[in-house]
């Protein structure tokens, strides 16, 4: 089956990020497709290569990250709620005259049309959120 | 700015998306950022319609005003949405009697019916909880904000 997969939670305060790792993960050793892993609302604070977990916690951006690296996998962040909360990468970071970015690796910034194309293109659009 | 938003996928295929709207308009995001994915999946020309249950309810409250809070007052946009094509707004009926609210406190969402000279129709629709399970069944992609 393809997926399309939904997080709208930031890392640590909610376990909607943990979740959406684990059935994505667990998807792709069931040989499913994962067509997109979307972040939206605070979700996007997922794709900030500036987190420092403690050391004997998980580190959910570096499983994302390694995740994404291993499959391929498409890691969008939303835009406009990214420009909100200060996840920025090297052009956009530009364009709004900021001194620095923060995206990490194997995440990308684009619009919420690649939310609504998940939800045409997959077969189940999964939502992990509040 | 490159126009990110811009539909890039075969639009022929049509899906039913519902938002399903379960929160206070402010006091969060989620409310105002749904609203933001409602418009962008009515450009992709999908069947998009609206849920509001729960607090949810609150966002169609008439008369909202919020200078005292300091945020934008995004209300008005919930009456151009027949403008998007977006004319289905399910409102459930358990939600406002368990806050003590009647239909008449919500405002006056229309869309113009342009398969009928453009008459004036209402976009919302007052459904029971058993009503609303049985529309969420029917559709294609369920996001909840």
């Amino acid at each position: 089956m393809k997926f399309g997969i939904l997080v709208n939670e930031g890392p640590y305060t909610h376990q909607a990020s943990d979740s959406a790792y684990q059935f994505t993960k667990a998807a792709l050793e069931k040989g499913h497709e994962i067509f997109r892993v979307f972040f939206y609302n605070d979700g996007v604070n997922n794709g900030s290569r500036l987190t420092v977990p403690p050391q004997d916690d998980r580190n959910l951006q570096k499983a994302w990250t390694d995740l994404a690296q291993k499959h391929k996998l498409d890691l969008v962040v939303c835009i406009a709620a990214a420009q909100r909360r200060g996840i920025l990468d090297e052009g956009e970071a530009k364009r709004h005259g900021k001194d620095a970015n923060n995206i990490a690796p194997g995440f990308r910034i684009s619009g919420l049309g690649q939310l609504v194309e998940a939800g045409i293109v997959a077969d189940r659009l999964v939502v992990f959120g509040d | 700015m490159t126009d990110v938003n811009a539909p890039q996928v075969n639009t022929d295929v049509k899906k039913k998306f519902m938002f399903v709207n379960r929160k206070a308009p402010y006091g969060t995001i989620y409310a105002l950022e749904a609203l933001e994915v409602v418009l962008i999946s009515a450009a992709f020309e999908q069947d998009v319609s609206l849920a509001f249950l729960d607090d949810g309810v609150y966002q169609l409250m008439k008369g909202q005003d919020t200078i005292g809070i300091g945020m934008k007052n995004f209300s008005p946009t919930y009456r151009a949405l027949g403008d998007y094509d977006v004319t289905k707004l399910y409102v459930e009926r358990e939600s406002l009697d368990e806050r003590g609210l009647k239909p008449e406190v919500l405002m006056e969402i229309t869309y113009e019916d342009e398969n009928e000279d453009f008459a004036q129709k209402p976009s919302v629709h007052f459904v029971s909880r058993s009503e609303l399970t049985e529309i969420m069944a029917q559709q294609d992609v369920l996001l909840n904000f």
